[in-house]
């Protein structure tokens, strides 16, 4: 019976291996993770906002119980392997045969359904908490529309459209000013996913669907389509902007007005209306009124461009016009094939819609 | 027996031989041979799909690679998904209980053999067309391509408007070929196990083997059809002007998750039940003790075929179902959780008060235990619907049910490779080099899918080809990888030793695990018709009873 000793021995120095690789693991992130900035983690357990509060408390206490039933089942696996390997003393005798006991398996079916139902009751009240919610009457009403590979965000109480960066303003628990979001597709499947202030929700084509956001604190909170929608379903990022209540409604008045048209820039102007630009993207005040793109009346407002996959910085304007598959190949706005002169106009022309 | 056609074919050339042998191979109706055929086939599309797999590893490795184009990445992930799920798990599962169902329950052969060959052609015919676009997914209009939709194909990403080509019709055909020729495994199962057990053999004194493949079997009957139809309405969609998943025409995208995840959530079970059938013939030989609760066993895994009917729409907690519905999917879902868990206890059981030998087969049944009890836990945890709506669609989901795949039902199949092999080819597997594949699978396994739950809190969505910098997941990423490759070196080591037990292996005998169980009780291999005289059993153990004339099972049942 030496391999049975063999066997303790491999799995002694296995679990010493073990413990060995999960100490390294454990503080490596620390080092490996030092330039990253914690508040651009879209952390489930780091919530600002109330639906997301909900589910991080329900997911705490789900994960108590099984936490607790993992530590049961497992000793008993341990002492079960440890205490009834095989031995020298016996090796040629069969163990006394048991067949089953009706107690036993009783206890073991009734403990797991009193389980299950406490579970259940815990997860219908939050299920019931956020889908039943009644919308206030001081709520924001948004309009999410999908589309490869963009997100579009229409404010129908002030008449605007904006693309990919959602504006929303913090909610006072007092007076909250929760954000009800309408959700649609224009083309296939997408999710919409912002982890710190809710769970995800599918835009669905034909379909409409709804969610709320009511955050408690400012900042910028990230997330991505989360239902695959195409070749370019990973550069589908997402941010939305919790503001103050001053900052949200100086920014709804920007985007409420367009912008007064530079004369001085009047080529690059007339580049983008001469083009296949206007087929797409719409400018308010001007002839470009295309819908299948991202509007582009207040684009200098916005931090990144192409869905969050490159900042807003005329160089990837540039490449970004020239080439869109060189930030986000597969995606459907198509290369321009613009002249050096016409290309320069065109970025300084986009540069002033602030 | 083809060795005994070879030899008399001395006078004539080896190609002849060679060309014989083959020839025999294809016009098989025995069950064993077709069994092999399953397991043979299934082992190369693991490999392809491994293989996959690595690449959407590598690309994945740190943040803004380029290893692969978005376009290749996709098909990987579609390819990778649906390989595995019906090109590996349902035949090599069908294999073996092709091959080992007829011998428990003392038959001679299927019950309806020609089906038998056809419903395996059908399935190597569905693999192959898969796989054929590669070469034809872009029709005549040149460089090739393959499908792109994910395994679940949602709609509308599958109409002609957002896959034109024929990639997605090579995925549509080959899933409804392959799924006739599981109707047909499954019906025949069914009939060998009702119809053709040997004189003693009731119902409740068949080998739980032969019970969970009778459930899994009725499961592939109730759960492929809804799959097959929703193909055809698909193929009716883009070739014949339907507007089934037409979302542009009044169709809806929400039909086609229900008719997937009705087929989709039972195929889960279809894959586990064959490997709790493993797990409850090996878990008892290597205690040395019976199944612990036999009836409470029998009954568990009917009363998971039934509950998990009904769970299907907890993949689709996030497409914005009412209250009620997704409370009443959250419920069955916890649900299943009971008759689980009581097998879990159940094979507990079986294992106190004995006498455990840890040979390769049992390891990898402990594991099995291990893995497939935290894959249950954060199972609960996607049941409970506001979770899920966290949790769904990210790396969490992907790292929950790669527990399940290969923490739970490859573990279980390692377990059945090396406890089985001897009885199909008649030579032991090396048991270092056994031990070795376990440790560094073991370890291989844990190093990619424990910490892959951990992006997904992070917010990491599934199937995104790149990710930024900054999101914390860099990191776990990294280690996920380099899991991989350990995982592909315990395969390349698991083959290898297939290949040189096969010649090099101790000679097995009929019952090198002085098991219990019928299988045993003939040569390694099985005889042609694998009896001389049909047995007559009088308890679930045969071979106790012959072995223990003094204190026989049939004594306490």
């Amino acid at each position: 019976m030496k391999s049975v000793e063999q066997t303790r021995c491999a799995v002694s120095k296995a679990i010493g291996v073990m413990v060995l690789i999960a100490g390294v693991l454990l503080t490596a992130p620390l080092g490996f993770g030092a330039q990253t900035d914690s508040s651009q983690i879209p952390n489930i357990f780091k919530t600002a906002s109330t639906p997301a509060d909900a589910i991080r408390h329900l997911s705490f206490f789900v994960l108590i119980v099984t936490a607790a039933i993992f530590s049961v089942v497992f000793c008993l696996l341990a002492y079960v392997v440890v205490k009834f390997r095989n031995r020298e003393t016996d090796a040629d005798r069969e163990p006394p045969q048991v067949y089953g006991s009706t107690q036993i398996e009783l206890a073991w079916t009734v403990i797991p359904i009193l389980i299950v139902v406490v579970l259940f009751l815990a997860t219908a009240r939050v299920i019931h908490a956020i889908q039943d919610a009644r919308e206030p009457a001081a709520a924001l009403d948004v309009i999410a529309i999908g589309h490869q590979f963009w997100w579009e965000f229409q404010y129908p109480a002030s008449g605007f459209v904006t693309a990919n960066e959602l504006h929303i303003p913090v909610s006072d628990p007092a007076h909250p000013t929760p954000t009800f979001l309408k959700l649609l597709s224009a083309d296939t499947d997408h999710s919409f996913w912002v982890p710190q202030l809710a769970g995800k929700t599918d835009l669905i084509p034909n379909r409409v669907n709804e969610m709320w956001i009511d955050p408690h604190r400012t900042g910028v909170f990230l997330g991505q389509c989360a239902q695959y929608c195409g070749t370019q379903h990973a550069k589908m990022l997402l941010q939305v902007s919790v503001d103050s209540p001053e900052a949200f409604a100086a920014w709804v008045s920007a985007q409420e007005h367009a912008v007064a048209q530079d004369e001085k820039e009047i080529a690059g102007k007339r580049v983008f209306e001469t083009t296949a630009c206007v087929n797409c993207h719409a400018i308010s005040g001007t002839a470009a009124v295309g819908k299948f793109g991202p509007d582009l009346t207040h684009l200098m407002s916005r931090r990144t461009i192409a869905a969050g996959a490159a900042d807003n910085t005329a160089d990837n304007l540039r490449l970004w016009i020239q080439n869109p598959n060189a930030i986000k190949p597969g995606s459907l706005m198509p290369a321009m094939q613009l002249g050096k002169a016409d290309l320069d106009a065109l970025v300084r022309y986009l540069e002033t819609l602030r | 027996m083809s060795s005994d056609a070879i030899t008399i074919q001395t006078a004539e050339s080896t190609s002849r031989a060679w060309v014989q042998t083959l020839h025999e191979w294809v016009i098989t109706v025995d069950h064993k041979r077709l069994g092999i055929l399953y397991i043979f086939f299934a082992l190369v599309f693991l490999v392809i799909g491994g293989i996959e797999a690595t690449i959407i590893r590598i690309q994945l490795i740190r943040p803004h690679n380029d290893f692969v184009s978005p376009q290749v990445f996709n098909r990987m992930f579609t390819m990778h998904g649906t390989t595995m799920i019906f090109f590996v798990a349902m035949p090599v599962l069908f294999g073996f209980a092709n091959y080992l169902v007829p011998l428990m329950v003392g038959a001679r052969d299927m019950a309806f053999p020609r089906l038998n060959a056809f419903s395996f052609w059908l399935t190597a015919f569905g693999g192959f067309l898969l796989y054929f676009s590669f070469l034809g997914g872009s029709g005549l209009y040149g460089a090739g391509n393959a499908p792109d939709v994910g395994w679940w194909a949602y709609a509308p990403l599958t109409s002609r408007a957002f896959s034109p080509g024929h990639s997605s019709d090579y995925w549509t055909i080959s899933l409804l070929v392959s799924g006739f020729g599981s109707i047909g495994t499954a019906i025949n199962l069914i009939a060998t196990i009702l119809c053709m057990r040997c004189p003693g053999m009731t119902l409740s004194r068949m080998p739980l083997f032969a019970w969970m493949n009778l459930v899994m079997s009725g499961m592939v009957l109730i759960a492929i059809t809804p799959l097959s139809a929703a193909q055809i309405m698909l193929l009716v969609d883009r070739y014949l002007g339907g507007h089934f998943f037409d979302t542009q025409a009044g169709g809806s995208a929400a039909i086609w998750m229900h008719f997937f995840w009705i087929f989709g959530h039972p195929e889960v079970y279809i894959l586990i039940i064959p490997c709790f059938a493993f797990i409850s013939e090996i878990v008892p030989v290597f205690s040395r003790k019976p199944i612990f609760g036999y009836p409470v066993m029998v009954g568990a895994t009917v009363c998971i075929g039934f509950v998990s009917m009904s769970v299907w729409a907890h993949h689709m907690f996030t497409i914005g179902m009412n209250s009620y519905a997704n409370s009443f999917f959250a419920i069955t879902t916890m649900a299943v959780g009971v008759p689980t868990g009581i097998k879990i206890f159940n094979w507990l059981g079986t294992m106190w008060g004995g006498k455990i030998l840890f040979k390769t087969p049992m390891l990898f049944c402990i594991a099995f235990l291990f893995q497939f009890l935290i894959a249950g836990l954060t199972g609960i945890m996607l049941g409970v619907a506001p979770f899920n709506w966290q949790l769904s669609g990210s790396y969490f989901v992907v790292a929950h049910f790669h527990y399940v795949i290969v923490g739970g039902i490859l573990f279980a199949l390692f377990a059945a490779f090396y406890y089985w092999y001897p009885k199909i080819t008649g030579r032991m597997m090396n048991e270092s080099l056994g031990k070795l594949h376990f440790w560094l699978f073991v370890i291989g396994f844990h190093l990619t899918f424990d910490f892959m739950h951990i992006p997904g809190l992070l917010g990491m969505p599934r199937r995104i080809y790149t990710y930024q910098p900054g999101r914390g997941w860099d990191f776990w990423n990294l280690l996920c990888t380099i899991g991989t490759f350990i995982q592909g070196i315990a395969i390349l080591v698991f083959v290898a030793n297939l290949i040189l037990s096969y010649f090099k292996g101790p000679k097995a005998g009929n019952d090198p695990w002085d098991a219990w169980t019928l299988e045993w009780s003939v040569s390694s291999p099985p005889p042609d018709y694998n009896f001389a005289a049909i047995p007559t059993v009088a308890s679930r153990r045969p071979l106790w009873d012959r072995k223990h004339p003094e204190d026989p099972d049939s004594r306490y049942e």
